[in-house]
């Protein structure tokens, strides 16, 4: 992963969604960011550094910690012709703008007989790893994706990173995007002509015959590496991300169960109720009979996530545990 | 009513106006509450029945291009700001020809066209949304405010002080015109503020803030005017306090075991259409035929309303998931 080419410069995650919003801004007047910290600081994760200097504070907009109002405000621009995209510290301060997101921005096109859409871009951290303990470290990307009128997303390379969210800001409705905090130092090599990217469907980003291992966000580097681990083995496991989390791609989903006959759904969320018992039961639901093992699910342990960070990796699902459960399936007849 | 009240002169057509708006909201809201005992009305219905002079009174400071912002206790704004009385039966009917094809009912009347964003069923959840839309007028650097009517009982929820702050500390177009009929459903002002003085709240955060008297037509006529041309100036957001009451139940389900019955007749002496048409009456130009010429016209706008609404269709339930997301997406 070190080979760089002109046409490919090495680009952080983070590195790529600034370079995303600077697309975005200079392309379209409309667009501006808000959020918490994005001006002067930077970006709590530094996402938006150096981007006030380019932009000015009134498309660079650093507002109060008030999630509720520059959320609701940025449906409100939204409805008044601009293109917002708001940032939100971290998943857990989402919740203060719960209301906003679910009870306005996912409702307003239906509720009024189609005649208000909400061109809506809403950026948010995600994920735990960081020993931050319980409160900053949910993966809540199910709660959003369970809402209609939402679209979620959750970029797990780089290049989507680039390129989701310029695709994101061409929709004509909310778009929740997540980025997941491990994710953001990730460096890959970028092609400079990178830019706007489907976001319609998941991606294989491993081929396997032996067992489908489908994961999104923050996991996929986990699960890459257990597939790895698996290969030394012999067993060749096919990787899924994906990438959208509401529409979920069923086909892509039902394609690649139908390849492996096995599949274990990898979940930073915790089990009870969350997208991986959705991904299982959508299998189950299409492809039963193409199934020669049951599915397994690996996610967070159903605990707050703990501080020490013994515990912290103990809570999460490890590339040691996605591969032990691929194992686990593949054996008997292997 | 001021002291001189026997000795103004007001302007006939103006008047007129303003008398045959709060007649229009009061007549059509009369024919809603007698609809839904026949149930052809359904769902949550609240009626605006002594708070006319508000929506009556505020809306002509707008312009069409301004936006609206309402609560679910709207259809006093709706009709005010120029939204089909048609179509808005037809939408509590539920039917496809509504304002909001029968997806959103009493409670949601939306016209994108009269930029009439909504009654919210979510306290104070109309705030923020407005204070961003008046961030894009002023971002785009057009001459138009954002009007967002809500209950006091929503200055007792977080985004009534987010807002605020939000709009006031980016000098934003909103007009904040609190609609302050002393009851959040059941519970009194002085049960749920520990500052009774709204306007006082208002400018703790350096919003200009005034109390008008709700029941007074021309009072909110003047009083949203200086707001208006205030905010359209580059003032920043205005907040108003219109003291009203709501002289019927909450909703359909309210045996209003909240508020002492004399406490009701009491403000139904300050009525806003009785009193201002004892205003009228001192009126040189006035004749008691000009009442009934307003009745007539208004009970036929009413008989076609309902009439559309009988007359109009269901949307076939094939047509459940259109809007959840715009065409052509999923």
């Amino acid at each position: 992963m070190t080979h760089t080419t002109p046409a490919a410069a090495k680009t952080s995650y983070r590195e790529a969604v600034r370079l995303a919003l600077c697309e975005a801004m200079r392309a379209d007047p409309r667009v501006f960011l808000m959020g918490e910290d994005v001006g002067r600081y930077g970006g709590c994760y530094a996402v938006s550094k150096g981007m006030l200097d380019e932009f000015g504070p009134e498309r660079v907009r650093d507002t109060p910690l008030s999630e509720s109002a520059f959320v609701g405000a940025g449906i409100g621009a939204a409805l008044g012709g601009m293109r917002p995209v708001v940032e939100i510290m971290t998943v857990n301060f989402s919740l203060l703008a719960l209301d906003q997101i679910v009870n306005n921005a996912a409702t307003l096109l239906h509720m009024s007989g189609g005649q208000c859409n909400v061109p809506l871009v809403i950026r948010m951290a995600t994920g735990a790893g960081r020993q931050l303990a319980a409160q900053h470290s949910h993966s809540l990307e199910c709660w959003y994706a369970h809402v209609p009128g939402l679209r979620v997303m959750a970029p797990a390379t780089v290049a989507d990173a680039r390129g989701m969210l310029g695709t994101a800001l061409r929709q004509p409705d909310p778009v929740v995007i997540f980025e997941h905090v491990m994710l953001y130092a990730v460096e890959e090599d970028l092609p400079a002509s990178a830019g706007a990217v489907d976001i319609d469907h998941a991606a294989v980003r491993r081929k396997g015959r032996d067992v489908s291992l489908i994961t999104y966000g923050g996991s996929l580097p986990k699960v890459m590496a257990a597939a790895a681990t698996l290969a030394a083995e012999g067993i060749e496991a096919e990787v899924l991300d994906l990438r959208t989390l509401r529409p979920l791609d069923d086909e892509a989903i039902v394609a690649t169960v139908r390849r492996t006959r096995r599949a274990v759904v990898v979940d930073e969320g915790w089990r009870s109720v969350g997208l991986a018992a959705e991904v299982s039961a959508r299998i189950v639901e299409q492809a039963f009979f193409d199934l020669d093992a049951p599915i397994r699910r690996v996610c967070s342990a159903e605990v707050p996530i703990p501080y020490a960070r013994h515990l912290e990796q103990a809570a999460l699902p490890q590339a040691e545990t996605i591969a032990a459960a691929a194992r686990e399936l593949v054996a008997p007849h292997g | 009513m001021s002291p001189l009240a026997g000795a103004e002169i007001l302007d006939r057509e103006r008047a007129l106006r303003l008398l045959r708006e709060m007649l229009r909201i009061r007549r059509f809201e009369e024919k809603c509450a007698e609809l839904y005992q026949a149930t052809k009305i359904r769902g949550f219905l609240h009626l605006y029945i002594g708070e006319e002079a508000v929506a009556a009174g505020a809306m002509p400071a707008l312009r069409p291009e301004d936006a609206v912002f309402a609560t679910y206790r709207e259809h006093g704004h709706a009709l005010a700001r120029g939204v089909g009385m048609g179509p808005v039966m037809a939408e509590m009917y539920g039917k496809l020809q509504g304002c909001s094809r029968g997806r959103g009912g009493s409670m949601h009347l939306f016209d994108a066209r009269a930029r009439f964003y909504g009654g919210s069923a979510i306290v104070g959840g109309a705030l923020p949304m407005a204070t961003g839309l008046a961030l894009a007028q002023k971002m785009q650097a057009r001459a138009e405010v954002t009007a967002c009517f809500f209950g006091e009982g929503a200055v007792a929820e977080g985004e009534f002080h987010e807002s605020m702050n939000l709009a006031a500390l980016w000098r934003l177009p909103v007009l904040f015109f609190c609609e302050n009929n002393l009851y959040a459903m059941g519970t009194a002002l002085e049960r749920s503020e520990s500052q009774t003085d709204l306007a006082a709240k208002a400018r703790s955060y350096d919003v200009p803030a005034e109390s008008v008297d709700g029941m007074d037509v021309l009072a909110v006529e003047a009083a949203a005017q200086a707001a208006a041309d205030a905010a359209r100036g580059g003032g920043g957001p205005q907040f108003l306090e219109f003291k009203t009451y709501r002289l019927r139940a909450h909703s359909m389900f309210d045996p209003e075991l909240y508020r002492p019955k004399a406490e009701v007749e009491g403000w139904k002496q300050r009525e806003p259409v009785a009193t201002f048409l004892a205003r009228l009456q001192r009126q040189s130009w006035w004749s008691t035929a000009l009442l009934g010429d307003l009745e007539r016209e208004i009970g036929a706008e009413i008989e076609a309303a309902v009439q559309f609404a009988e007359q109009g269709t269901w949307e076939p339930a094939s047509e459940l998931a259109n809007f959840v997301y715009s065409p052509g997406q999923r």
